[in-house]
């Protein structure tokens, strides 16, 4: 080699060993956090409101966690378990994560927390998963969820609906594991307390035309107990308004949220009174609530009119997180024992309610019932009825009886007659 | 009809006769129902596949971005709906749009491929790949429903059924409407039967000295335009998202495959078809209902392989 | 002449042309043509083995590049990380694989099949299904290589009965048909709890363990994956100067005068169906094994035609194009969201794809060739002697 051509070598290995210095000593400053929301796809929306959650509980503390600058690593999924789990993949062993937030829909979940277990020394925190079967069934020991899942967000539905009177019922619900949980918080307490659900229609996801199922529905039933997500949701809705119907509706926790309440177009009058249930509600009467959806507000303009069930669960499971951190000082050593050992310690007053895990690192929660009311400027919204604490993933059921129920699946839980 | 065609008559329509023979003792208004709704699904996609197999009947272009421009007519329509609050205007805009999109499309791009199918083909595939995602960028990922008069709107009570959608009616009704003039287009006027001639030989077509370049623009324009309408009406009946186009363009394909390509009433009953088959399907066996069509797509093809109206050459 | 000695001759006199070629642009004079080869071609076929021609047709063949390429792609490995090892060279090769057998099937065959993502996941779903995964109820649970040969032979008996459907079809109409039997798969998939365990799928397919190796960790599956591909492409390159793959290219070309030469052209193409079908079963296997599941969104619409896209990306002339093509893929799938906005992915992968269809329909090989030729000729104005393989 030529001296100049020396020269020109040394000198480039001097600027990389800088900047590798460099790196190293802003990475001792910096923490890493992995998040995964599902930005692209059929829960393109959700996934933005979600990225938003995390957005404010980073933001409330500046930045910080810990004593360190917490820098977010944003990774996106289409809603299907292999991308999912390849995006989850790049962030830990690609860009060096040492918390891993996320994912967004149930069966993502699952694999994510499969994922979780070939990683031991990396903590995984649920984004906004619900499926039963993340930490039921199988559990990982570093796989974290501080929201509730998709059966304890219906209990206590079931007494409320009873308590409207609407002993018979008939149940259409999307053909596929959410709804299945869902159903199952459901019936859990419906059918012990007297309630029959004469059948259930499962339709395969992606149904747009529910008139055939519109045509099933039995003359003499109390009320439809419709489980949709999305624009299903809307579909059925318009659909039967169409077909002459009349019953009353129980929904499930996506059936009348934000992102169906808010769809562009004309408000149906047979909307109101819808009972749901879920982790939170559009109108909760706290001042913690109040000033989560104030922030939401302030600092989103492009966001929804009233933060979405996703935002709030990313922002509690990224609070969560981020409070273990200040827990341990940022200390994230020793295979991430400690702040382990934080994370199931934690418990703190979020917007909806107190947020703390049990003993298989699923969180323990508050469902609030709730009605779907127009408010004075004309949009709908869901108002706050009842709220049941402290639900756990039994449902109200004694351990015994619930193993031997199982997870929810078509023909589980069934009360017909 | 041949020994053949008696044999497949038989085949097929006894067990649906004797299916039907149940379900009607079963529980009639469910029955009755089921095939006014199968009914005026099959109009909503005979719309949709209408355009579909004029644009595939005369130039060979197996457009796979149809269903976005179902979507962006769609779309179209809606801003133009929620901007002047006539449902009319939505529907004529949504016609208009789709139509000057696939115009663009015909000029700018397939007119220098002639000739070259796949490559035309996978065209439209990244065709249909970007405008989706312009779309989501452009309208978001929520749902769009429209607003149609209220004497459109809401239920009426017909014998045999009681309450049913009259939007519904007014689509089956419109469906008619439209495959009837289509038809009228193609058969009795002379734009017709060049588009006709074009279909047979294209070849003889220009040296009969007509331009067929415009034809070919004027012919993708209609087709476009339709699903633009269908946009619409479709939209009306059971509201947009995206993921839309790729559930309309499949069953379009399923539609003119089962039909026969280049066929207009082919396309009809393609349409009946699966229309009813998916009814039916999920009012009596809602686990399967979806695989029913493609089922009855692979038995079809089984028999005749260019569709069952399809020209044999 | 039997399609050996006919091999031959062909291997033979292109290798003299080429060694006139060298001739011509190393000395600028035309070398004397070894007017053996070319006159007495069987008396040069009598005295020399077969083995040593088949050799000397081989280090002909090898060129720089080609060489360049097996070595790194052996070394790789061992200087990247195992992410990169993992998520993005072996993934890359699985999914050239199952590209491969698309571009074996439409490049060569003249029908694109959108299939071939299918029955990738279906010889997956059999390997669930007979083999161990986290559903016990449905998993029989056979020794693993008994359930990978049912899973392949199974996946490519069914291949052969969609080219059996598809086959009666041509051109566009079979892109058409093998998409909706696609799609009818997946809803199949998505809807049936007792045998594919609907929307949930099979986790927990894990790669097998030989000899106590286990064959999952990045650089053992890195190794299993390259060494299926590189079988894959050579077989695909054998295949397609065999007669079978000529008859092929001929019914690609002229079904009718095939027919009329004798070749029954519905068998031939049932059966390039079926080889397709074998190649896309052994990459699907390996995508099961690289993802640790299978699911029905992994046999989608958008799956089947990101393989279409790898193909047309890469180049459909070419075995290699399908390699080439799974790598920018990947490559844009993973950093994508780092360069441009992350929910604006699919407006990159379209573009770049409706870009290449537009200006290079033969991909980004053909691209690589038209610059080749390009550059070539900037440096030699005789511009001939140029061999297109």
């Amino acid at each position: 080699m030529s001296k100049g051509k020396k020269s020109f070598g040394r000198s480039i290995v001097a600027a990389a060993a800088w900047v590798a210095l460099g790196g190293v000593a802003h990475a001792q400053e910096t923490i890493k956090v992995g998040l995964l929301a599902s930005l692209e796809g059929p829960f393109a929306a959700p996934g933005q409101d979600g990225m938003r959650g995390a957005d404010l509980a980073l933001k409330e503390r500046n930045g910080m966690a810990g004593g360190k600058k917490i820098e977010f690593v944003k990774v996106s999924s289409d809603a299907t378990p292999d991308k999912a789990v390849n995006s989850t993949r790049k962030a830990v062993e690609q860009d060096k994560v040492q918390i891993m937030i996320g994912p967004l829909s149930g069966d993502e979940g699952i694999a994510v927390k499969n994922y979780a277990k070939t990683q031991p020394n990396i903590t995984f925190i649920n984004g906004s998963s619900g499926a039963q079967a993340a930490t039921l069934g199988d559990p990982a020991p570093n796989f974290y969820r501080f929201n509730t899942e998709g059966a304890q967000w219906m209990v206590g539905l079931g007494e409320h609906a009873l308590s409207k009177g609407y002993k018979k019922t008939f149940l259409i619900a999307e053909d596929y594991g959410f709804p299945y949980s869902q159903v199952q918080g459901f019936m859990a307490s419906y059918c012990a307390k007297g309630g029959k659900v004469v059948d259930k229609a499962w339709v395969p996801l992606g149904t747009k035309d529910y008139a055939s199922v519109i045509a099933k529905i039995p003359k003499d039933v109390d009320a439809l107990v419709v489980v949709l997500g999305g624009s299903d949701a809307v579909n059925f809705l318009t659909q039967y308004e169409q077909a002459g119907g009349d019953k009353p509706m129980v929904g499930g926790s996506i059936t009348v949220d934000q992102t169906v309440l808010n769809f562009k177009g004309k408000r149906r009058e047979s909307l109101l009174g819808t009972a749901s249930a879920g982790p939170m509600a559009d109108s909760i009467d706290t001042p913690e609530w109040k000033k989560f959806v104030a922030d939401y507000k302030a600092n989103f303009k492009d966001g929804f009119p009233s933060p979405s069930l996703f935002a709030y669960l990313y922002y509690i499971n990224t609070k969560a997180a981020l409070d273990g951190l200040d827990a341990v000082k940022g200390d994230l050593s020793g295979g991430q024992k400690a702040y382990r050992d934080a994370l199931q310690k934690t418990k703190f007053n979020g917007p909806a309610g107190v947020v703390q895990i049990d003993g298989n690192r699923n969180g323990v929660g508050t469902t609030y019932i709730t009605e779907v009311t127009k408010a004075p400027d004309g949009s709908f919204y869901n108002k706050v009825v009842k709220s049941v604490p402290n639900i756990t993933q039994t449902l109200g059921l004694p351990e015994e009886e619930f193993k031997k129920m199982g997870l929810g699946t078509r023909d589980v839980p069934d009360c017909r007659k | 009809m041949s020994r053949k065609n008696w044999a497949l008559l038989l085949l097929f329509g006894v067990p649906v006769a004797v299916f039907a023979v149940w379900a009607i003792v079963d529980n009639a208004s469910l029955f009755f129902k089921t095939l006014l709704n199968g009914l005026t699904l099959a109009s909503l996609y005979f719309l949709v596949a209408s355009g579909f197999t004029l644009v595939f009947g005369l130039m060979r272009n197996v457009n796979l971005a149809h269903g976005s421009l179902y979507l962006f007519g769609a779309y179209v329509g809606w801003y133009v709906g929620e901007h002047t609050g006539s449902w009319v205007l939505a529907v004529i805009a949504g016609f208009l749009a789709a139509a000057v999109m696939g115009l663009l499309m015909q000029v700018l791009v397939f007119r220098h491929m002639q000739g070259q199918d796949l490559r035309q083909t996978l065209v439209t595939i990244g065709l249909s790949i970007v405008l989706a995602d312009l779309m989501l960028w452009a309208w978001g990922a929520e749902i769009y429903t429209f607003d149609p008069p209220s004497w459109i709107y809401g239920s009426t009570t017909l014998p045999l059924v009681n309450k049913f959608p009259t939007y519904r009616i007014v689509v089956l009704i419109a469906s008619i409407v439209i495959g009837v003039g289509l038809w009228l287009l193609l058969a009795r006027t002379r734009i017709g039967m060049m588009i006709r001639a074009g279909v047979d030989d294209r070849g003889m077509l220009a040296a009969s000295g007509v331009n067929v370049q415009r034809v070919f623009a004027l012919t993708f324009a209609i087709g476009a335009g339709l699903a633009g309408l269908a946009g619409v009406v479709g939209g009306t009946a059971l509201s947009i998202s995206p993921g839309e186009d790729t559930r309309y363009l499949l069953a379009s394909l399923v539609v003119v495959i089962v039909g026969g390509m280049g066929s207009v009433v082919g396309a009809a009953i393609g349409a009946l078809l699966i229309g009813l088959a998916e009814q039916f399907g999920l009012a009596y066996a809602p686990t399967y209902s979806v695989v029913f069509t493609f089922v009855i797509m692979v038995i079809a093809l089984a028999f005749k392989p260019r569709g069952l109206m399809g020209k044999n050459t | 002449m039997s399609a050996a000695k006919w091999r031959r001759a062909m291997n033979s006199s292109s290798a003299a042309a080429a060694e006139a070629a060298r001739g011509v642009r190393d000395t600028g004079r035309p070398t004397v043509v070894r007017s053996t080869a070319q006159t007495q071609p069987s008396r040069d076929i009598v005295t020399e083995g077969r083995l040593s021609t088949w050799w000397r047709s081989i280090v002909r063949a090898v060129k720089w590049r080609h060489i360049a390429v097996i070595v790194f792609v052996f070394a790789y490995p061992f200087f990247a990380t195992p992410f990169f090892t993992f998520q993005i060279g072996a993934q890359s090769l699985a999914l050239g694989l199952i590209a491969l057998s698309l571009i074996f099937l439409g490049g060569y065959g003249g029908m694109v099949s959108l299939a071939q993502m299918t029955v990738a996941g279906f010889a997956a779903y059999m390997l669930a299904i007979f083999g161990t995964s986290s559903n016990v109820a449905i998993s029989l649970g056979w020794p693993w290589w008994l359930a990978l040969i049912v899973a392949i032979s199974l996946a490519t008996l069914v291949a052969a009965g969609i080219g059996w459907l598809s086959v009666r079809t041509e051109g566009i109409y079979t892109i058409m048909i093998t998409l909706a039997v696609g799609v009818a798969f997946f809803y199949l998939a998505q809807q049936n709890y007792t045998v594919f365990n609907g929307f949930q799928g099979f986790s927990r397919i894990a790669a097998p363990t030989v000899f106590d190796l286990d064959l999952g960790q990045p650089m053992p599956f890195y190794f299993l994956v390259l060494a299926c591909s590189l079988a894959g492409y050579f077989f695909v390159k054998h295949l397609i100067r065999a007669p079978f793959g000529i008859a092929l290219q001929g019914i690609r070309d002229n079904p009718r005068r095939m027919q009329a030469l004798g070749y029954n052209v519905t068998a031939h193409r049932v059966g390039a169906y079926a080889v397709a079908g074998f190649l896309a079963a052994v990459g699907g296997i390996l995508m099961v094994w690289y993802n640790g599941r299978i699911s029905p969104g992994t046999v989608g619409v958008g799956a089947m035609i990101n393989i279409l896209i790898i193909a047309v990306l890469g180049g459909m002339k070419h075995p290699i194009g399908a390699f080439i093509g799974a790598i920018v893929f990947v490559l844009l799938q993973n950093f994508a969201i780092d360069l441009v906005d992350r929910e604006r992915f699919n407006l990159v992968i379209g573009g770049v794809f409706l870009a290449i269809v537009l200006f290079s329909p033969d991909g980004l090989l053909g691209l690589w060739q038209s610059l080749r030729s390009r550059l070539d000729s900037a440096f030699t104005h005789r511009g001939q002697g140029r061999i297109h393989r």
